[in-house]
């Protein structure tokens, strides 16, 4: 036990120093994360502090929940492997034809000289945990940088679109959710064929905006990825209209959707392989081109009209 | 260490590692999945701006910035979010410990409740500057509820302090 006597000359900077100080150094950090996004370098060092803490902190709902999982019941076990089973046997005949209705619109597209769909493919992940942030929706993945995760990756459970990865740490990811707010999706009608973009609201709702009020939209039409954006592959569920609010005195409706994939659940996800750039037709490409050189080609005459100026 | 209105007793000087080690539970506890039930509280805050009134010259704004980092990171909010909000209660738990530790515990409550609510508060306020919205009343019961827990967490906190009981049997006083 040492009793030191008060430094009563040693006390360091002043307190209101050391506040603005601090203070000055979040407002930084703030703005630069806020605006510039430039600061993953030390959010991923710091995450490899913090993650393994998260992780061990999930350690007992953890427990809890594989002590349940052991002692369901045997019967209730075989009850749900006999209804997979059913299942199985259900889908096997869609599948079936499914693949042979793939090859056959493969073939068609050939001959019509439209480019092929692109397969989709990706890898299972599991969710790890809700982030804590009232203020978002997002989820952690435990697949990351080792795993060749990139910021932007679609992300689908199996009934339809569940989010975008948008930050990528060495061994997790972080997904946010559509019904993020500021996550949109293109999205397409299946009904008409309309196209739109959904927007998350933040309340576990998405709104599908810039639609006239006299739009053909009714309940219960569903929502699937136009494509368009070049991120998600086109055909996915997304949403089903459940509320839709038209007012004569604004030229948009208001379309209330709810997401169709199970976005608050708890469960596994498949993060889909990125989606590689469409190759421009090849007179687009010539024209982006010239535009290119043309810098460079625009400098030489410039340069001759000054020396005839002068 | 200082002594205060409650307690005459006098404590034994506080271990600089039992400070840290509280300051981490904290930060496990807020780390647990409680994402279903908004109005838990921050006990990382909590724990802060324990320390920074009973031993401002241990815990400051430093430890309080780089515990609102590792928050940050967590909770995937914007980096120096919970920086910001936890440097201001360690600055004002800390010049306000003269003044809190004179009064008994439930007034003491009452002087951290609005130090707790500045934290929920900075935080609303550059979130909504971003362009969040407001996530409801419920996110301000946190601190309510963790004042409340101020007492227990006192008595917790100094345990370790407390001189034992020493009784002589040759000297009864």
């Amino acid at each position: 036990m040492d009793h030191q006597p008060p430094p009563f000359f040693k006390r360091g900077p002043a307190p209101v120093a050391l506040l603005s100080f601090y203070v000055a150094l979040s407002a930084v950090l703030l703005i630069v994360d806020a605006r510039l996004q430039t600061l993953e370098v030390l959010r991923q060092a710091l995450s490899m502090f913090t993650h393994p803490a998260q992780q061990f902190a999930h350690l007992p709902a953890q427990v809890i929940d594989n002590a349940t999982d052991y002692f369901v019941s045997l019967a209730r076990l075989q009850e749900e492997n006999a209804q997979l089973k059913r299942g199985r046997l259900d889908n096997v005949t869609t599948l079936l034809r499914t693949r042979q209705l793939e090859v056959e619109n493969e073939r068609l597209r050939k001959l019509l000289g439209v480019k092929e769909r692109q397969q989709a493919s990706g890898q299972v992940a599991q969710i790890l945990y809700a982030a804590r942030d009232p203020y978002s929706r997002r989820i952690v993945v435990d697949k990351g940088q080792q795993d060749k995760v990139v910021a932007g990756q679609p992300v689908i459970d199996d009934a339809g679109i569940v989010g975008q990865v948008t930050r990528v740490y060495p061994f997790v990811a972080e997904v946010t959710l559509i019904t993020d707010k500021e996550q949109a999706v293109p999205v397409q009608i299946v009904r008409t064929g309309l196209r739109s973009v959904v927007f998350g609201l933040g309340n576990g709702q998405l709104e599908l905006r810039f639609l006239p009020a006299n739009a053909d939209v009714q309940n219960g039409d569903v929502l699937v990825t136009s494509g368009l954006d070049g991120v998600f592959l086109p055909g996915f569920p997304v949403a089903k209209v459940v509320h839709i609010e038209r007012d004569t005195s604004y030229s948009f409706a208001r379309i209330f959707c709810m997401p169709l994939a199970g976005v608050e659940n708890f469960s596994e996800v498949m993060v889909l392989e990125p989606r590689p750039a469409l190759a421009l037709p090849e007179e687009l490409a010539r024209e982006a081109a010239r535009r290119d050189a043309k810098p460079g080609a625009k400098s030489g005459p410039a340069k001759k009209k000054r020396i005839k100026r002068d | 260490m200082q002594t205060s209105y409650s307690s005459s007793r006098i404590l034994l000087p506080v271990r600089p590692w039992f400070i840290g080690v509280s300051l981490l539970i904290a930060l496990l506890l807020n780390f647990l999945p409680t994402v279903a039930s908004p109005g838990v509280p921050d006990w990382l805050a909590l724990v802060i701006v324990f320390w920074s009134v009973r031993e401002p010259r241990r815990v400051g704004m430093g430890l309080a910035f780089l515990f609102g980092l590792a928050m940050d990171v967590a909770d995937a909010s914007l980096l120096g979010q919970h920086a910001l909000a936890y440097v201001l209660a360690a600055y004002g738990g800390s010049s306000l410990s003269r003044r809190i530790l004179w009064f008994p515990l439930g007034q003491q409550a009452l002087h951290v409740f609005p130090l707790l609510l500045l934290v929920q508060f900075v935080q609303l306020c550059v979130r909504t500057l971003v362009g969040a919205d407001f996530p409801g009343l419920v996110y301000f019961l946190g601190p309510l509820l963790a004042a409340l827990l101020w007492p227990l967490l006192t008595f917790l906190l100094l345990l370790p302090q407390h001189q034992p009981v020493d009784r002589d049997a040759n000297r009864p006083l």
